[in-house]
């Protein structure tokens, strides 16, 4: 009887290890699938890796074709979208962490921020298009698209603001109150201090979101291949992903390999971001640990 | 070299706070009345808090003894949905009514709470951040506090030669010192300590009650605290709280060596609580 | 600046009643915050008016009986012009369909070891290159697909198009694996230990754990993150614009071209469709059915988690 018993545990035994191996398996297949993605990209590209690549501007001639109005204009569209987004979603987190009373007016307001954190990015062209494009005649610049991507990212930075806010320990709130400090001073001198790591981490997350997007500049009609930097906010202008994406659409594999190579330095661009995101985030993990 | 700031004078008081009906109690409560939503949280109370008194607040957990010190720097009221009906003055003012500003009462009444809160910054900006927000801004005349008040804590021949590192790598009761020097800062007339010892070690405990002591000739001190060995050492009079009512209050020695009410009795006797 | 200071006659207190306060500037701040945060409310309102609007213009054109029911989408042909949705709805649901099917196993596989198996060490190596995945730009996945994925597949599946829902469905699916196994990865972790500490001491192994108890007991969450997964599928732009084509085909073939909602957006903004035109408007139309989709979605994905919330 019991070596029945056992002999069934044993065959359970076994199917527990082998389920064990499978998902290990397909956790590793997803790891190989991120590393193949990276190396299938990275080896055709490194080859265009040169000085030329960053001073050429876009051209028909796929050897000739460089990243410099694209990369000055990515960096020229996050001067917009930073200080925008970032003042939209602190001011909002604030509100509805540390001011709002729970109301129906409050928690509309928290159902729209979710709700529009999944629509489509291309939708949001869409928006920016018929407001910024056309209605407030910004035309394809910037500004228009600053604006539009400021609005993509809204609700990312302030979902990742209030959760900043919300880790601060209400003891500091009370130690605060207790001395005789109003609620703005809190808010100023003790919580803002205390949670800039956490929201700096969400933030620069979100702002390398708004490096990476496409469609909504493809929507608003940014224009691909530009042969001057950008002057001023309303100044027209074209974007890295813009460049990556029309060098993709080419036939010539020449135009493949510069795709390649305005990825990598997308990537790095990224990855740079997300470690700095990394450090923020050790940083004030450590900073509220006491 | 330090400039000691010197003792309350009559004629200073009265000129931060001046209301002509201030008796020698610096709290004076009748019929306070406070629910949480429906919950009778405290009930009838009548207490008054003398200067330069230590006032211990004994009793069970769930008695109102937190309640009542929270009602006194109007904290209570950020528990959320709060009711409170009576009359607290401080110093002659009522506290509760509309015209009275909780920042300008709480510059006045300073607060130390169960675990020790500094905030996530230097040493120097804890202590200093009392006088910052209440508008001191000059650097000599904040320097000048910082000292007066971390030498008052105890704290200051400990931290001297580290002012700009973290009041986190201070230990608890540093901690806890810490934040009864921050109180100091603002000279305040009255310091509410919140069971201020009971995350602290023995050791820790003993130095915050020595700072007590010493500091009751300069400020007034409520102090909640479920240790009544503690109350016994350190306070001048006790009230006892059961179910949101004061069962009794006296002087300490009388309180502890002849209670009048069978509870009390019970109470410090360790039947119960 | 204040030029009092505290002296043998002063007090500290003395010198804050002195110094100046501004107490009007805090009582404003409230109110300045809150119409900041009406930006929000405003863009959604923005959203569903631009939409509405030039949709309402769009069927005063098109008949909107023809555009729903519709097979046969074909805006560009100055003979027959039509424009019949349902092909781009086609497209849409072969594009998420591949994905699920990709993403769903797959997901769920990583989320159950992630949180049943893995130990903190491996975690800690494993979570940020699935956040690193998660950080991918589209356009990124997109390239990947049209020139690593398709040639890939094209060697066991000769008669597979340079542009086809296959490959950029599986590349849509690797792009939401991230999302499902992050939200799963929550549930799951959000039962209690006690369940699975009941379950092993009936004997049970860690697998039928899993799978029996933990599993179950976290399905909402899991159908929850699913179900926004499948809505970032339908949403997707970029990779199908790259790999998938542009060919509204009305039809179950995935070894071809097709069309989905969002690649014929971007078709039309990249071409030269004038402002005005009924071209111009249909796109705002095929916006409209995207919003919708992707928002009953969101909402259904909400109400589940929300509503099948487990009361541990």
């Amino acid at each position: 009887m019991d070596r029945v018993l056992q002999s069934k545990i044993n065959r359970r035994l076994t199917k527990d290890s082998a389920m064990k191996w499978l998902f290990g398996a397909v956790v590793a297949a997803v790891l190989g699938i991120t590393f193949f993605l990276f190396y299938g990209i990275g080896a055709d590209g490194v080859g265009r890796l040169n000085l030329s690549f960053f001073t050429n501007f876009g051209s028909r001639f796929p050897e000739k074709a460089g990243i410099k109005a694209a990369l000055v204009g990515t960096l020229a569209l996050m001067a917009v979208v930073i200080p925008v987004s970032m003042f939209l979603g602190l001011c909002s987190a604030i509100y509805l962490e540390e001011y709002a009373k729970k109301n129906k007016w409050t928690a509309f307001i928290e159902m729209n921020i979710s709700n529009l954190a999944g629509v489509p990015s291309v939708v949001f062209g869409l928006l920016g298009l018929t407001v910024f494009v056309r209605a407030l005649l910004l035309g394809n610049s910037i500004l228009a698209a600053g604006l539009t991507m400021s609005l993509l990212i809204l609700p990312i930075i302030i979902v990742a603001s209030q959760e900043a806010l919300r880790s601060v320990p209400d003891t500091l709130r009370e130690a605060s109150y207790g001395m005789g400090a109003t609620k703005w001073q809190t808010i100023i001198h003790v919580i803002l201090p205390s949670a800039t790591g956490s929201i700096l981490t969400g933030s620069i997350l979100s702002f390398s979101r708004a490096i990476g997007e496409t469609a909504p500049l493809i929507v608003l009609g940014i224009p691909v291949i530009v042969q001057f930097l950008p002057t001023g906010p309303l100044s027209t202008f074209t974007a890295l992903p813009m460049q990556i994406y029309d060098w993709a659409k080419r036939p010539q594999p020449e135009f493949a390999d510069a795709a390649s190579a305005g990825i990598i330095v997308l990537m790095v661009l990224l990855i740079t971001m997300n470690g700095f995101a990394i450090y923020f985030r050790n940083r004030s993990e450590k900073k509220l640990k006491s | 070299m330090t400039t000691t700031l010197v003792r309350p004078t009559e004629d200073a008081k009265l000129r931060v706070m001046k209301n002509e009906n201030w008796t020698k109690a610096v709290y004076e409560t009748n019929g306070l009345n406070l629910w949480y939503g429906t919950a009778h949280a405290l009930k009838n109370i009548d207490l008054s808090i003398n200067e330069k008194e230590v006032t211990a607040i004994i009793g069970p957990s769930g008695c109102g003894k937190s309640t009542y010190l929270k009602t006194l720097n109007r904290m209570v009221e950020n528990v959320g949905d709060v009711t409170i009906s009576g009359n607290v003055t401080f110093m002659g003012n009522n506290i509760l009514g509309k015209a009275m500003s909780v920042e300008l009462l709480r510059s006045k009444v300073g607060m130390v709470f169960q675990k020790p809160n500094p905030f996530p910054k230097s040493i120097y900006e804890n202590v200093a951040y009392g006088p910052k927000i209440h508008g001191i801004r000059n650097k000599a005349m904040l320097d000048m506090i910082v000292e007066d008040s971390l030498r008052k804590a105890a704290l200051w021949d400990e931290v001297k030669d580290r002012l700009n590192k973290s009041a986190y790598s201070l230990s608890g009761g540093q901690q806890q010192r810490l934040c009864i020097a921050r109180c100091l800062a603002v000279d305040p007339e009255v310091i509410l300590m919140d069971e201020p010892t009971s995350a602290l070690d023995p050791v820790s405990t003993h130095k915050v009650e020595e700072l007590i002591r010493t500091i009751k000739n300069d400020v007034t001190i409520a102090i909640v605290t479920h240790n009544m060995q503690q109350a016994a050492r350190i306070s001048d009079r006790t009230a006892f709280f059961l179910n949101g009512e004061i069962v009794e209050c006296d002087r300490t020695s009388t309180l502890f060596s002849t209670p009048t009410d069978e509870r009390t009795e019970d109470y410090i006797n360790g039947r119960f609580g | 600046m204040t030029s009092i200071k505290p002296t043998e006659k002063l007090r500290t207190r003395d010198v804050i009643a002195a110094a100046k306060k501004n107490e009007k500037f805090g009582k404003i701040i409230p109110h300045l915050l809150l119409a900041v945060t009406s930006v929000t409310v405003l863009a959604t309102f923005g959203i569903i008016y631009t939409l509405l609007k030039e949709t309402f213009i769009f069927f005063q054109e098109v008949k909107i009986t023809d555009f729903i029911f519709g097979t046969e989408w074909a805006p560009f042909s100055n003979a027959d012009q039509a424009f019949g949705v349902l092909p781009l709805i086609t497209g849409t649901l072969k594009i998420a369909g591949v994905a699920l099917l990709i993403g769903v196993p797959f997901g769920l596989a990583c989320a159950i070891f992630l949180s049943e198996y893995a130990t903190p060490k491996i975690k800690k190596f494993i979570k940020p290159i699935i956040e690193l995945l998660a950080g991918i730009p589209t356009i990124v996945y997109g390239f990947f697909a049209l020139t690593v994925v398709t040639p890939w597949l094209q060697s066991f599946i000769p008669q597979l198009k340079l542009f086809n829902a296959l490959s950029a469905g599986i590349v849509v699916g690797i792009m939401i694996l991230p999302m499902i196994i992050s939200l799963s990865e929550d549930a799951l972790s959000a039962v209690p230990a006690s369940f699975r500490e009941g379950s092993y001491a009936l004997g049970s192994t860690r697998f039928e754990t899993a799978i029996k108890v933990v599993f179950p007991a976290a399905i909402s969450g899991i159908a929850a993150s699913i179900i926004l997964a499948a809505s970032r599928a339908v949403g997707e732009t970029m990779i199908v614009s790259l790999a998938a084509g542009s060919t509204p085909v009305f039809n179950m073939d995935f070894t071809g071209s097709i069309q989905t909602m969002t690649s014929y957006i971007v078709q039309v903004a990249t071409g030269d469709a004038g402002y005005g035109t009924t071209i111009y408007y249909s796109i705002y139309a095929v916006g409209f059915m995207l919003f919708l989709f992707t928002f009953l979605m969101n909402r259904a994905a909400l109400y589940i988690k929300t509503k099948f919330r487990e009361e541990y």
